[in-house]
């Protein structure tokens, strides 16, 4: 709070000096975690994305869940499509559709929204993802646990948004 | 010599008064305005504490207190009250205390700080009116606002009026500064405080500038102007704005620290070349975090997202690092010079736990560091974001950052302000002595129940995470629960705290006479650590019994503890699904 004296420009003290260079040395492994892992690490953020637009995309879904539906549940279809591309959007306030997926196989998941932007929440796995309108996030996911699983909406898309909740099953 | 008194007879003169404790000069036009902007600050604290209180007792799953319109409303209304209007119109009061107080300056313009504090006032109060009532075609779209949720074109207008308000009091500030240089009003380099507001008042400009890009379009958009807006554009934009925002708060809270570390232990930067370095490390390398918020979503690039969230190789976390140690290092190199050198921490023991100022100051750097850190750079990772992205660990996070980091440290500020600046003598002093405490315990509590709800999968900003009224139920555990009393219970806590602050500073203001003051300190005597600060020399701080060892090894425990939070984290995601 006190002006410092005419020569502040002094040399660091030995406990200053080592704290400094531990505190680098903490941030260059900082830096390097996020490459490193996106190398080695078998799960990374997904970094494939497509434009679109909402009536193009509510096409492309309806069709690809109608093509492989294998029932229907509150009105929304359970779809069980082969392992490749699938897609879902989010809209005020639902996921389209219902996936049964196999475990162990790999699904390129089109994901996208037809209104708002949406967080799509996969519970109780915790993998979180934005579902942006006019743009559709491909996410390459292999299920490695089965069972029933929700996908949660977790970016706020007004008052109804606490009950925008979807599934998603992944059979053995 | 001869030119600089010249100068110096040259300079214009103020109408101003000579603080008996500190011998700073005190522009009485300043003192209004530092005192208008602290009063407004504290008024949108407690609006904004009041919404807290209905907010966590509504997530408090067990109580659910409101519908969910009023829940999504108060949340929009909190946010900004808090996040802003509190935090910015505190940093205005200290803009302006450090640009003339703080350097025995003038306030240049006087009308335009006026102008600037009605612009702020008209923008707080035009957004709470507009969010809060459902007229307005429902702009409870929550702080961030994102496109295409719409609000109403007042909703954009009072961001920018708000934003415009801020902008001229930051420019008022650099205009203090460089004319107060000019009229010889201090010598020599600032003091490292005003060094570090500074600081924040640079990232204040190109945040405030960023906050113009996002939400100019925004108003044109919301008028029907611009026929569309991008969603992940204004994304890009608005946290163009919102993070760097929370820098600006950084910076203004660790210089505060300083502030309270200098009044009550008489702490002197030990070296201030490192502090200042610490400082020039945020300036260059902090905005290098707006992709935080960004990580999970489509259309950008590992690289862009690594990059836009490194902060620079880490250099300004870096930056956070040197200051956490160099802050206890200055008390206990105080405290050791005084004679306490007994042990590793008996200058920690002995220190004066019931000066508010003084606990409040390192509650607000244990909460901000241990929780708020660690967390905050663990989630902006990129991966690690994919299990934490918009859960309750976000909140949690930034709870331990704003609030019991930033708020705690603008509150024990706050106590001095009122003997120095409102010279008002300070009442109920065993509520003062206790609130640091019942508010920072509190907010440690709320933030460990929202992060551990968080790894549990519950959202933010969510009604009802029990989804009784949804199609399906939802796959969350029964504990969170437990997780979320215990949030209730932090934020009870906390908000008790919160109407200890109230009380002292509306009581101490709002009654008793004008005095001015007559000691420094509130509880622990006479002394004036300020002035007996001022005789201690280099020579005796870097005698080697004065060398800050305690403060080493608290330094090297906090980053194994970091490093164990950091890795665990990383542990948790290997356990999850395949996804690239």
């Amino acid at each position: 709070m006190l002006a410092p004296p005419k020569i502040w420009w002094r040399k660091l003290g030995r406990l200053e000096k080592n704290l400094v260079l531990v505190a680098f040395i903490w941030c260059l492994l900082l830096t390097a975690m996020m490459p490193l892992w996106y190398f080695l690490g078998r799960l990374n953020v997904p970094t494939t994305t497509l434009r679109t637009t909402p009536a193009k995309f509510e096409v492309v879904v309806k069709d690809f869940a109608a093509q492989y539906q294998v029932g229907e549940e509150k009105g929304i279809p359970v779809v069980a499509p082969p392992p490749g591309d699938i897609y879902m959007y989010g809209k005020q306030w639902q996921w389209y559709p219902i996936y049964r997926l196999q475990l162990g196989e790999t699904y390129r998941l089109h994901l996208s929204s037809l209104d708002v932007s949406h967080g799509f929440s996969l519970q109780p796995v915790n993998l979180n993802f934005m579902a942006i309108p006019e743009y559709e996030y491909v996410i390459t996911l292999t299920p490695t646990t089965s069972g029933e699983f929700s996908v949660i909406c977790n970016e706020y898309c007004l008052v109804l948004h606490h009950t925008m909740v979807g599934k998603m099953y992944v059979d053995e | 010599m001869t030119t600089a008194t010249a100068d110096f007879m040259s300079a214009k003169e103020f109408d101003a008064r000579t603080c008996p404790v500190t011998d700073y000069r005190v522009d009485l036009v300043a003192e209004t305005l530092i005192k208008t902007n602290a009063v407004a600050a504290v008024v949108c604290l407690l609006l904004g504490g009041i919404f807290a209180l209905l907010i966590a007792l509504t997530r408090w799953q067990a109580i659910h207190l409101l519908d969910p319109e009023w829940f999504y409303r108060l949340l929009t209304a909190h946010g900004i009250d808090m996040l802003v209007a509190w935090i910015v119109f505190f940093e205005v009061a200290g803009l302006y205390l450090g640009s003339t107080v703080m350097l025995n300056a003038r306030m240049v313009a006087p009308k335009w700080a006026w102008a600037a504090f009605i612009l702020m006032a008209i923008g707080g109060l035009m957004v709470n009116i507009v969010v809060l009532f459902g007229k307005f075609n429902n702009s409870a779209i929550m702080f961030t606002a994102y496109i295409p949720l719409e609000g109403h074109p007042l909703f954009y207008l009072s961001y920018i009026l708000f934003a415009v308000g801020t902008l001229i009091a930051v420019f008022l500030f650099f205009i203090n500064v460089a004319v107060a240089k000019k009229e010889n009003r201090y010598q020599g380099s600032l003091p490292l405080v005003v060094f570090g507001l500074a600081t924040a008042a640079i990232l204040a400009v190109y945040t405030l500038l960023e906050g113009a890009l996002a939400f100019i379009p925004a108003f044109l958009w919301s008028i029907d102007v611009i026929p569309s807006y991008d969603a992940e554009v204004y994304r890009n934009l608005f946290w163009g704005f919102g993070h760097p925002a929370q820098q600006v708060n950084l910076a203004a809270m660790v210089a505060i620290r300083y502030a309270l570390a200098a009044i009550t232990v008489g702490a002197k930067p030990v070296n201030e070349k490192l502090s200042r370095w610490a400082f020039v490390f945020y300036l260059f390398f902090i905005n290098f975090g707006s992709a935080h918020h960004l990580l999970v979503d489509p259309g950008l690039s590992f690289g862009y997202k690594t990059f836009n969230t490194s902060y620079m190789m880490y250099l300004a976390v870096l930056g956070s690092l040197i200051h956490a140690f160099s802050i206890p290092a200055a008390i206990e190199v105080a405290q050791r010079v005084k004679g306490l050198t007994r042990g590793t921490f008996e200058w920690l023991r002995k220190a004066p736990w019931r000066e508010p100022g003084f606990s409040g100051m390192v509650l607000s750097m244990i909460i901000f560091g241990w929780i708020g850190g660690t967390t905050g750079v663990t989630i902006g990772t990129e991966q690690l974001n994919m299990t934490s992205h918009n859960t309750m660990r976000l909140p949690g996070h930034f709870h331990a950052t704003v609030v019991g980091g930033t708020t705690l440290a603008f509150m024990a500020l706050t106590y001095y302000l009122i003997p120095l600046i409102f010279r008002k003598e300070v009442k109920l002093k065993k509520l003062a002595i206790w609130q640091p405490y019942a508010f920072g315990i509190g907010i440690v509590i709320m933030s460990m129940g929202m992060i551990v709800s968080g790894l549990h999968g519950v959202s933010r900003r969510h009604w009802d995470i029990s989804f009784a009224n949804a199609l399906f139920p939802a796959a969350i555990p029964g504990t969170v629960n437990l997780s979320l009393a215990v949030m209730g219970i932090g934020a009870i806590l906390a908000v008790i705290g919160g109407i200890m602050f109230m009380l002292v500073v509306l009581v101490s203001i709002f009654t008793g006479k004008r005095v001015e003051a007559h000691q420094l300190l509130l509880v622990s005597g006479g002394s004036n650590p300020l002035k007996e600060s001022a005789l201690v020399s280099y020579e005796e701080m870097e005698k080697d019994h004065a060398q800050p060892r305690g403060t080493f090894v608290i330094a090297l425990a906090f980053l194994m503890f970091f490093m164990l939070y950091y890795f665990s984290n990383w542990w948790l995601l290997a356990r999850s699904w395949i996804v690239r």
